[in-house]
């Protein structure tokens, strides 16, 4: 069996909600005097826990509000678990989607060194793979143009090659990775199963079942913050599948 | 204490480009470019000079350099916090996605403005030239007081960016208590006339002016630092410093929750 690189164990994630939003000081002042701070308890996540093993490509499902994102969250190391946790081994990249951690007054090769920085990899390392992620963006000479001028393809596109060929261990993939057109769908999806070979983990979160049963091999299945199935993918997508019906 | 450094070097090029970026994007559609930064301080002190130096009739041959001293730590202190201040909510979208060592942001910025402020630091060498200042050896003691600067920002900066999360009216409220530190810090007016009238001590409370007084010590009149005036500052920078990293600390796990 393979190496164990993503734990989660026993997750839970605890969101408090006030009645009304609270965001200056002098609300604040007041209602915490009048003993007006309210919360309700909203648990995004209950009692979650599963393993991935390097090289797993696995499949994230279910409804919207189920949890997906903030189990995400939790394992990019983005937001803090409220009980149980989420351990990971190596290099984590997700996938920006839409190239929202770019700044978009800064060119698109700017924006590969200042993405590259933000996944923690050095000038050098960039600097290597530079040409590699411009050729597989296939934007050529809009590399040197503004990202603000881009079109969401593009953007997605640049956001892709710089994710996938600065070599993570584990590839947080959201559902907009399926922006793009077919030929760039047909040109990621065949990165994405090359990168088994190397030992990349995949996790990918998709309402697109198709996607999910083409590029992963494993599957969760995610209903109001609970686990309800995991296992191989095809078995994993019939429950949901049926869930949906 | 060796995991925290271990991650910073991780992210040190991310500081790096961080910094340059904002340098960088700061004047990349405006026509000047980089010369604003040593023309607005230069053109900021002709008015000063030129305004306060009718209204109090005074003809002193150093006053232009030094509104121009307390004007350049002025503008570092106000543009600083205020950046850092509102480093979280800019860098929103990354925060909710990667994971970055958050207080990178907040000193990124204050590390922009201050290398922006160096630059600025021509401006004074070249009219210091202009007006004949004379460099004596207690020049080399005015790094003093910029490191103190320095220690300062970064503590209310932190203190700031951590408050501005949950409170968005903290920005208006730094404006005003910003521009309260202006007008007590001596930046355009002597302070003779201030102690005389038994408000000196405002001034003593101020730790911006207590920095400013010992710059223009060593800069302008060449004697040594003030002893008091150092010790305040300096100590009022590393509480400061202190409360500041103990805050984002302790709160920076809720802001992906508030932005």
């Amino acid at each position: 069996m393979g190496k164990v690189v993503i734990k989660v164990d026993r997750l839970g994630v605890r969101f408090l909600m006030s009645s009304e939003k609270v965001d200056n000081l002098k609300e604040f002042v007041i209602k915490k005097i009048k003993h007006q701070m309210n919360y309700k308890q909203f648990w995004a996540l209950r009692d979650v826990s599963f393993s991935v093993e390097q090289g797993d490509r696995v499949g994230i499902l279910g409804l919207n509000g189920a949890g997906k994102s903030t189990l995400l969250k939790v394992i990019a190391g983005v937001m803090k678990a409220t009980e149980g946790n989420a351990s990971t081994k190596g290099r984590i990249a997700p996938l920006l989607e839409l190239g929202a951690g770019f700044d978009l007054q800064y060119t698109g090769a700017e924006n590969i060194y200042l993405y590259g920085a933000v996944l923690g990899y050095s000038k050098d390392f960039i600097k290597e793979k530079f040409n590699e992620i411009v050729e597989f963006s296939e934007l050529g000479d809009f590399i040197n143009v503004p990202v603000k001028n881009y079109s969401s393809g593009m953007k997605s596109r640049l956001g892709f090659s710089i994710a996938t060929i600065v070599e993570p261990d584990i590839l947080i993939l959201d559902e907009v990775f399926a922006v793009g057109d077919a030929k760039f769908r047909k040109k990621s999806e065949k990165k994405i199963k090359s990168m088994f070979k190397t030992g990349v983990t995949v996790l990918f979160v998709s309402h697109n079942i198709e996607q999910v049963k083409t590029i992963c091999n494993k599957a969760i299945l995610l209903e109001k913050g609970t686990l309800i199935a995991q296992g191989e993918v095809n078995d994993v997508c019939d429950i949901y599948e049926m869930k949906i019906k | 204490m060796k995991q925290i450094i271990k991650n910073f070097n991780k992210y040190k090029f991310l500081l790096s480009e961080l910094v340059v970026k904002e340098i960088k994007l700061k004047y990349r559609r405006s026509y000047l470019g980089i010369l604003w930064t040593l023309l607005e301080p230069l053109l900021t002190m002709l008015v000063l000079t030129m305004v306060f130096e009718n209204f109090y009739g005074r003809k002193d041959n150093a006053f232009p350099i030094y509104v121009l001293t307390g004007r350049l730590l002025y503008a570092y202190f106000s543009n600083a916090t205020k950046s850092a201040m509102k480093s979280i909510r800019t860098n929103g979208q990354m925060i909710k996605k990667v994971y970055v060592p958050k207080y990178i942001y907040p000193l990124s910025s204050i590390l922009s403005q201050f290398v922006t402020f160096l630059i600025s630091l021509i401006v004074l060498v070249g009219v210091a030239i202009v007006l004949k200042i004379r460099p004596t050896i207690y020049l080399l003691e005015a790094i003093v007081p910029l490191l103190i600067l320095f220690v300062m920002v970064l503590g209310i900066g932190l203190i700031l960016a951590t408050l501005a999360v949950f409170f968005r009216d903290m920005e208006y409220l730094w404006g005003v208590i910003l521009m309260l530190i202006m007008y007590c810090s001596a930046i355009f007016y002597d302070p003779t006339r201030v102690i005389k009238t038994g408000y000196g001590w405002i001034l003593t409370c101020n730790p911006l002016y207590s920095v400013i007084v010992n710059f223009r010590n060593t800069v302008i009149y060449g004697i040594p630092l003030d002893r008091g005036a150092l010790v305040y500052s300096s100590l009022f920078s590393v509480i400061a410093l202190i409360i500041g990293i103990w805050m984002f600390y302790k709160k920076q796990d809720e802001f992906i929750l508030n932005i």
